[in-house]
């Protein structure tokens, strides 16, 4: 490699950086800073600059589950930087950012809850080189042995001589050094930052109001855009007034799309009524007759019609038909909404060969991709601007958002905003399927489960994503917590013990879009099992805890967090009367969660209140606790807001739910007090976004059953279900 | 034209009278801090204060608004008890509707600086948080009561 001039220019601005390229066989290290310039130039995990900054650059995206704080404590504490010397930026889209996990390569994408413990190991390599190379850098300033070199806070001290130099003064000449191959990393004992509760970086910019979300992105001279929706899936438009909609004052054009029509003007305010003076009608659409009971009759329907072999284990059939006791039990769960905060929308300026989109997104490959192939122009030349979202819950990877933006700036060759209404962000929602579930299970004469059969039907993610993905009828995105991925080390099936299962799926063939929602299919899944194990568990005569117990005798894991979530709670400690407790435990991204609920039932109007959450989470090593605490919270809020209230209304073929005076979700009111205890057991990294959603439902309703006798195989408990429950009871 | 005074600053604005205030804060001061949630004055993330009271910039029409103090979050003092209680806390995750919640809890600090649990029941059940930040919003309360009851500024 020859020295040029650019290059030394190059470093001069720079200074240390370090950069990693992930491919499916793993990783290398780089040292960016010493590629040659004009040569491919990989981007920056961090870099180190002279004015004594680490500033480290995240590709995942911040919605709220503190990944550019975990993952920037992660390089900080390997680097032996200072934390208060370390500022954090949001990345671009590149390959460099693409998520380690094998089922999600080569995209950079925030899902799974999985930066963290997929990063973790990558960056501790990446800053552990960075931190070999400065102490290498000093040592040689000075001419000591390395050995006699120790960095800490940011600095390289050498004790003997009481010599020491900052990281800035010693980046650049670092820069100039080979990346060693294989640094050694510091012992957990040794870490400072890592299992710390650690403030997180971007709480201050969003208290002060200052933090910009995909709302909040201006460009100058820009527009916007609104959709007129068709109201009905699969609804056309019959006529629309392009006319009258071009005279309000400030619209520019009327862009027809397949997602409806657009209105693009040059304030929001225009635009909206530029929409209302459109007046577009809409054929009937697929299904007029689609309403709330019409999609439970059909979901009932479908579980009677053949589906899918999922997974098969021993001879379940034969078990049910030799067991000493067996129950057949069916379980609903309806569509729910995202309604994430901040609503959907993005910015997109399409140029002659240029596009830039400014997006709240969790899929910045996706959006690369989709970008580039409306406005015409290849990948590379799609640059992805990725704000703070709003919430994110899954929804987000989805690139819909920004096709409707790139199409509209391409169309009008203006910076373009398009805006959702939160009733756009309802009605048009890609829901967290419902479905439909029929089990099946055997005790023998000594009440253990011998036999257990499975069907499933629900809507399928893949289907408009991905359809190559769904193997012989199987969309094993809707079958989390059922069964395991073929290629992920993730384990997604059903834990327990069971020496005969056979699991049957069928794609429901109702045209309502859904999407992955925290926890993707675990939740509605967890439900089910959690439930289903309950009841076994009631049929054997058996305690919940110990009947669980028993069956996870393989998972260490499951085994601490029940117990230590059983006894946070006083499991077995006498209650009042109408009250009740109950138990359920799901795995899912890694982590093992358990959970008891205690909750109060009013007989007489049948209102569930929740009054206390005690949690037990197992993700190996809680990188940021503060975090984790937080993040189970959310997830057990969340999931009470769908056991207790949340179901989408649907008429005429589509949506009828519309904003949140008819979509309920959970209240400072209604919120319990929610117990996190973490447990260190696990030694994989296990996610913390999502895993707090699954027991929540089901512990929940099991704490029901408990309170009242009554079984209620469907959410939400709302009062008046769990008044009928309770009624049919006592019949 | 429409005459605001916005964080002690006046504001002359070229737009339709019945535009929501929520976005004329937004859109033409480019003050963001104030969000868009639902427009109905459902889930409060585009709460400011008005006259010192916590109100729905998206209901109001911006004509309604002038002569007027109003308040955004960018213009709550950045050692208000408020926002020196949220970082404390670490009350925030995505923080969208965080501006929202903290000008409620303001207004209410202001009304009844050490409200009983009921109040802040009552008066945060009409605010909406999709992540579940509901219980560091309320240890977040209680921090702040004790900052402002430590002297700590109050707008």
């Amino acid at each position: 490699m020859t020295t040029s001039i650019s290059r030394r220019t190059f470093l001069k601005a720079t200074g240390l950086t370090i950069a990693v390229s992930v491919t499916p066989f793993g990783f290398s290290l780089m040292n960016a800073s010493a590629q040659k310039e004009g040569s491919f130039k990989p981007n920056a995990w961090f870099e180190i600059t002279p004015d004594n900054i680490v500033t480290t650059v995240i590709g995942s995206s911040e919605m709220g589950q503190g990944t550019h704080t975990a993952l920037s404590m992660i390089i900080a504490d390997e680097l032996e930087a200072d934390w208060k010397k370390l500022r954090v930026k949001q990345g671009p889209a590149s390959k460099e950012f693409s998520n380690p996990h094998p089922t999600l390569q080569p995209l950079q994408i925030t899902v799974q809850s999985s930066s963290v413990r997929m990063f973790y190991g990558p960056l501790r390599k990446a800053a552990a080189a960075g931190r070999v190379m400065l102490i290498k850098a000093a040592a040689s300033t000075w001419k000591v042995p390395e050995e006699e070199c120790t960095a800490f806070k940011g600095t390289v001290t050498h004790k003997k001589s009481n010599r020491s130099l900052t990281y800035g003064q010693l980046c650049l000449k670092a820069a100039k050094l080979d990346i060693p191959k294989d640094p050694p990393l510091k012992k957990e004992s040794d870490f400072r930052y890592i299992g710390k509760p650690m403030a997180r970086l971007d709480i201050p910019a969003k208290v002060e109001g200052t933090a910009v979300y995909g709302l909040d992105v201006s460009v100058p001279d820009m527009h916007y855009a609104v959709f007129a929706r068709p109201p009905a899936y699969g609804a056309k438009p019959v006529s629309f007034d392009e006319k009258s909609a071009l005279q309000v004052s400030g619209v520019v054009k009327v862009i027809p799309a397949p997602m409806g029509i657009a209105v693009c003007a040059k304030s929001l305010d225009a635009a909206w009524k530029g929409r209302k003076a459109l007046n577009v009608k809409w054929d009937n659409g697929a299904l007029p007759q689609m309403d709330n009971d019409f999609i439970e009759k059909t979901l009932m329907e479908e579980l009677d019609k053949p589906g899918s072999k999922a997974m098969e284990k021993g001879d379940a059939r034969k078990a049910l038909e030799g067991a000493a006791k067996k129950i057949k039990l069916t379980y609903f769960v309806p569509y729910v909404a995202h309604t994430l905060m901040e609503p959907i929308n993005c910015t997109a300026y399409v140029q002659k060969d240029q596009c830039d989109v400014w997006a709240p997104t969790q899929g910045q490959t996706v959006a690369q991709l989709v970008a580039g192939e409306v406005s015409g122009l290849p990948p590379d030349k799609v640059k992805i601007h990725t704000t703070y979202l709003g919430c994110g819950l899954g929804r987000r990877a989805t690139p819909d958002f920004v096709a409707e933006a790139v199409i509209a700036s391409k169309v009008t060759g203006k910076p373009v905003k398009v805006v959702w209404t939160r009733e756009e962000d309802i009605k048009a929602d890609r829901f967290r399927s419902a479905t439909c579930q029929r089990v099946e299970g055997g005790l023998d004469g000594q009440g253990q489960l011998i036999g257990w059969y499975h069907k499933a039907v629900a809507g399928s993610i893949m289907k408009d994503i991905a359809p190559q993905e769904i193997k012989d009828g199987v969309d094993i995105m809707s079958l989390w917590g059922l069964v395991d991925f073929p290629i992920s080390p993730d384990e997604n099936r059903i834990l327990y013990g069971v020496p005969n299962l056979y699991i049957e799926f069928l794609i429901s063939g109702l045209p309502v879009p859904v999407d992955a929602w925290r926890s993707i299919q675990n939740g509605p899944n967890a439900f089910v099992t959690e439930c289903f194990i309950d009841e076994m568990a009631h049929a054997a005569g058996k305690d919940p805890l110990q009947f669980r117990l028993e069956l996870l005798k393989e998972r260490k894991g499951a085994q601490r967090v029940l117990q230590v979530a059983a006894e946070k709670a006083g499991w077995g400690k006498p209650l009042l009367k109408g009250q009740g407790r109950g138990i359920a435990q799901h795995h899912c991204f890694g982590t093992d969660v358990a959970m008891v609920a205690e909750i109060a039932v009013n007989e007489k109007d049948g209102r569930v209140k929740v009054n206390r959450v005690v949690v037990a989470v197992d993700c190996g090593l809680a990188v940021n606790p503060d975090t984790v605490e937080a993040q189970i919270q959310g997830g057990v809020i969340i999931a009470l807001s769908t056991a207790l209230k949340e179901e989408v209304r649907f008429a005429n073929g589509g949506v009828k739910s519309a904003n949140f005076d008819d979509y309920g979700v959970l209240r400072m009111s209604e919120v319990p007090s929610i117990e996190v205890h973490i447990v260190k057991g696990n030694e994989m990294l296990g996610g913390i976004g999502e895993p707090g959603v699954p027991p929540t439902a089901p512990a929940v309703a099991n704490a029901v059953f408990n309170a009242t006798g009554a079984r209620i195989r469907r959410i939400p408990l709302t009062p008046e279900r769990v008044l009928a429950a309770i009624k049919s009871k006592k019949t | 034209m429409i005459s605001l005074n916005v964080n002690g600053k006046t504001y002359r604005v070229d737009v339709s009278d019945d535009m929501p205030l929520l976005w004329v804060i937004r859109d033409y001061l480019k003050l963001t801090g104030t969000k868009f949630g639902c427009g109905i004055g459902e889930c409060g993330a585009c709460t400011v204060h008005i006259n010192g009271k916590a109100e729905r910039s998206c209901t109001i029409p911006v004509k309604e608004a002038q002569g007027k103090k109003i308040t955004t979050i960018e213009g709550l003092p950045q050692n208000h008890p408020v926002k020196r209680a949220w970082i404390q806390e670490q009350v925030v995750q995505c923080g969208y509707c965080q501006p929202g919640i903290m000008m409620q809890v303001a207004a209410l600090l202001s009304e009844s600086p050490k409200p009983n649990a009921e109040k802040i029941i009552n008066t945060m059940d009409n605010v909406i948080c999709r992540c579940g930040t509901h219980l560091r919003i309320k240890r977040g309360i209680r921090t702040a009561v004790q900052i402002a009851g430590k002297g700590g500024k109050q707008s």
